[in-house]
């Protein structure tokens, strides 16, 4: 038997336009059909025959951009939107936490706003009775419990509404992204109490943007993309799947960036402020490459870069340099060499050309970066260069900080016991070897 | 017809539910005012007081029946003006309930039914609060206005005449607060509508008025509304003391009730849009 079950569930919004309001109103007053007048011209599919079964006592997850159908999902499953078709079933009371401190009055005190809310969330007043001291210590309210509640902060607002909710003490947790907004104290409160229910065999429904928290707490993963379930799996690896798709994304947007860079260089006017030089030797185009030749945005801070550039020469130059820069999005220079600083001697140049430079390992963390290009004399006077015209995303499930990620590895001595990170689902068969013959490796010293 | 025995049985598992939303809606109410449930009192005796001064000192009591009294006159107005104001603020708090509550319909499961449930219970509560005035007031004329008519024993039935006007409202509250959900106009027609209602409605002239009782249009306008009716009820078991008229009351008790009807049928339709109108 399944705590949820969601059966070829399709939800379709319907978009109302000013005008089509209007003819609404008029023909519902004119032919009194007012039913057939609110049907919809435009419609948005929020969820497109969603097949989900959830077996009780699971956590879990539900991950997906923005727009994705996820709070609809949501909203479904607890009963507060009706699916256009298809079917839900739930097993036991339902507790959604999908906007903390909904239906809280501002007016009335923190006492009666716990009471009606709990009586909203299907307790019964012996229950809240019960529970009002526990609800209270959890949000940390015995102070104020008595004030009116629209003199409390938002922190303190949400604090209570968290609080009735999870002492409602449902079979199926609904939580939609709400702990984004505690602070630093009440939100590892949170997910305490929600491992608390994972303990009681109860089953949660998590909806979050915060990859990291899902794969820890999730026993599965669900990935929605337009409404429709794209995966379903074990965390690490829908994780992966998702940010990966979210990567190929991004290098469709860079793409449609750079082409626009091309076609932007026509006016130059508009560019002079990233570009300058007399152009006596130009550098006509710019590519990033993997190493294997294709263009590329998006790179994983262990990939390899090449930087290609087309450059012309209208006569010949003996002085000449090449160069190029990295910078990360807040201006900081994380890179920067040319072929003076290397030592190379220039000799002549004339006509067209490639130079490439290759980069056998970016070592850069998480962001965006740009990149400068420029041909120069040794002595600096500038022929073509071009300030941040480029840019390229790294982008990984690694979250370490700082500018570089310097190649590195961990080591510890037998007395300190450490587990290695879990290994992720398309890296496991390789991971799983190397561990195999690394204490084997221990025994022959 | 099944749907809405269904719903009624919806609202009274939610019993405890719309008592707490109620009782929360009166404390909201006057929170912060220094007078508190006062106003409950003070606001209908105002408005008498000004309707007195308006229609009986200023303009005269134009009716032969009320004998020239201004203060027999004061009474009838307050007779009417109490009740209308229950429907009116009703009708109009109705209209935005959903609105104002949309947090609960679109964030949590939440029966909307219990809205307009509540909004007229509330203003009913605060229509008996002014009730004990209109009753001392009775009282106090009956006994000392020579040409007033007596304290009778037909006041018992008053009950009947609220539970008219109840279901009304309710009806009248469900098929408003649904449909300006999806057509916001309705908001400002109605307070228009209702201005016009009100004076469409016996209140501020007693049926028995020549200009009405000579004129066969008027009389057959006036009777089609249901108001109208209700109103004679007041008048009747409280001015006049006499029995109500059981044709009208009872035809509009049917009327009420096909209303409460056809409202909720309204209501419970529309009802899958409120999440995501509202």
């Amino acid at each position: 038997m399944y705590a949820i079950d969601v059966d070829n569930v399709t939800r379709i919004y319907q978009k109302y336009s000013a005008k089509h309001r209007f003819q609404t109103f008029k023909s519902a007053l004119l032919r009194g059909d007012f039913f057939r007048a609110l049907r919809p011209d435009e419609l948005v599919t929020a969820l497109d025959g969603v097949n989900l079964k959830i077996e009780k006592g699971q956590t879990f997850g539900i991950i997906g951009e923005n727009g994705s159908g996820k709070s609809t999902l949501l909203k479904v499953v607890a009963g507060i939107a009706k699916p256009s078709s298809g079917r839900v079933k739930t097993q036991g009371k339902v507790s959604a936490l999908i906007e903390l401190g909904a239906g809280f009055h501002p007016e009335i005190t923190g006492r009666e706003n716990v009471t009606i809310n709990g009586i909203m969330l299907g307790l019964s007043k012996k229950e809240i009775n019960q529970k009002f001291d526990e609800i209270v210590r959890f949000a940390e309210l015995e102070e104020f419990i008595d004030a009116p509640v629209k003199t409390y902060s938002s922190g303190m607002y949400m604090r209570l509404g968290f609080s009735v909710a999870i002492n409602v003490n449902p079979e199926i947790l609904l939580i939609d992204e709400v702990l984004a907004v505690g602070d630093a104290a009440f939100v590892p409160k949170c997910l305490d109490r929600i491992d608390d229910f994972r303990r009681r065999k109860k089953t949660i429904l998590f909806v979050s943007h915060d990859l990291p928290t899902v794969s820890k707490i999730c026993d599965k993963v669900a990935w929605m993309k337009n409404g429709k379930l794209m995966m379903v799996g074990e965390p690490k690896r829908v994780v992966d799947a998702y940010l990966q798709d979210v990567a190929v994304k991004q290098e469709e947007k860079f793409e449609e960036k750079s082409k626009a860079v091309d076609l932007e260089q026509k006016f130059e006017e508009e560019r002079r402020e990233n570009r300058w030089g007399d152009r006596t030797v130009e550098i006509k185009r710019v590519r990033l490459l993997s190493p294997r030749g294709q263009e590329k945005h998006v790179f994983a801070p262990e990939d390899g870069m090449v930087v290609e550039m087309e450059v012309e020469s209208r006569v010949l130059i003996k002085d000449f340099v090449f160069g190029i820069g990295v910078f990360n999005s807040q201006g900081v220079a994380c890179y920067g060499t040319n072929t003076q600083l290397e030592d190379y001697e220039s000799v002549s140049i004339k006509g067209r050309g490639t130079v490439a430079c290759r980069i056998e390992r970016l070592g850069l963390v998480n962001g965006t970066y740009y990149l400068d290009v420029a041909v120069h004399r040794k002595d600096g006077f500038p022929f073509d260069y071009h300030r941040n015209l480029y840019s390229f995303l790294v982008s990984s499930t690694l979250r370490d900080e700082g500018v570089a990620r310097l190649a590195h590895a961990w080591t510890f001595s037998p007395m300190i016991r450490i587990r290695p990170p879990a290994p992720a689902g398309k890296a496991r068969a390789p991971r799983a070897a190397k561990k195999r013959h690394a204490p084997r490796k221990d025994k022959k010293r | 017809m099944l749907k809405v025995v269904e719903s009624v049985q919806t609202l009274y598992k939610y019993r405890v539910l719309i008592q707490n939303l109620i009782s929360r809606e009166l404390k909201a109410r006057y929170r912060g005012t220094v007078l508190g449930f006062l106003w409950s009192f003070i606001n209908p005796l105002l408005l008498m007081i000004i309707y007195t001064i308006v229609f009986g000192f200023i303009i005269g009591p134009r009716d032969p029946n009320f004998g020239g009294s201004p203060v027999l006159y004061a009474l009838f107005l307050f007779c009417g003006v109490l009740p209308w104001t229950w429907f009116s603020s009703s009708s109009i708090e109705s209209a935005n309930i959903l609105m104002i509550q949309g947090n609960l319909i679109k964030k949590v499961l939440f029966p909307a039914e219990v809205l307009p449930v509540v909004v007229v219970t509330s203003n009913f509560i605060h229509f008996l609060f002014g009730l004990p005035i209109l009753l001392a007031a009775k009282l106090l004329i009956a006994l000392f206005v020579p040409q007033a008519p007596p304290f009778s024993a037909w006041i018992v039935l008053l009950p009947l005449v609220l539970f008219v006007q109840f279901v009304f409202s309710l009806g009248f509250g469900f098929l408003i607060s649904s449909l300006t959900v999806h057509f916001r106009d309705i908001k400002d027609i109605l307070s228009n509508l209702l201005t016009f209602w009100f004076f469409a409605t016996p209140i501020i002239y007693p049926m028995s008025f020549p200009a009405i009782q000579n004129s066969k249009l008027f009389r057959t306008f006036l009777s089609l509304n249901p108001m109208t009716h209700i109103m004679g009820g007041y008048h009747d078991t409280l001015y006049y003391g006499k029995a109500p008229d059981w044709l009208f009351l009872g035809g509009t008790l049917l009327f009420a009730l096909l209303l409460f009807w056809a409202g909720h049928t309204v209501f419970d339709r529309l009802r899958d849009s409120f999440p995501e109108e509202v």
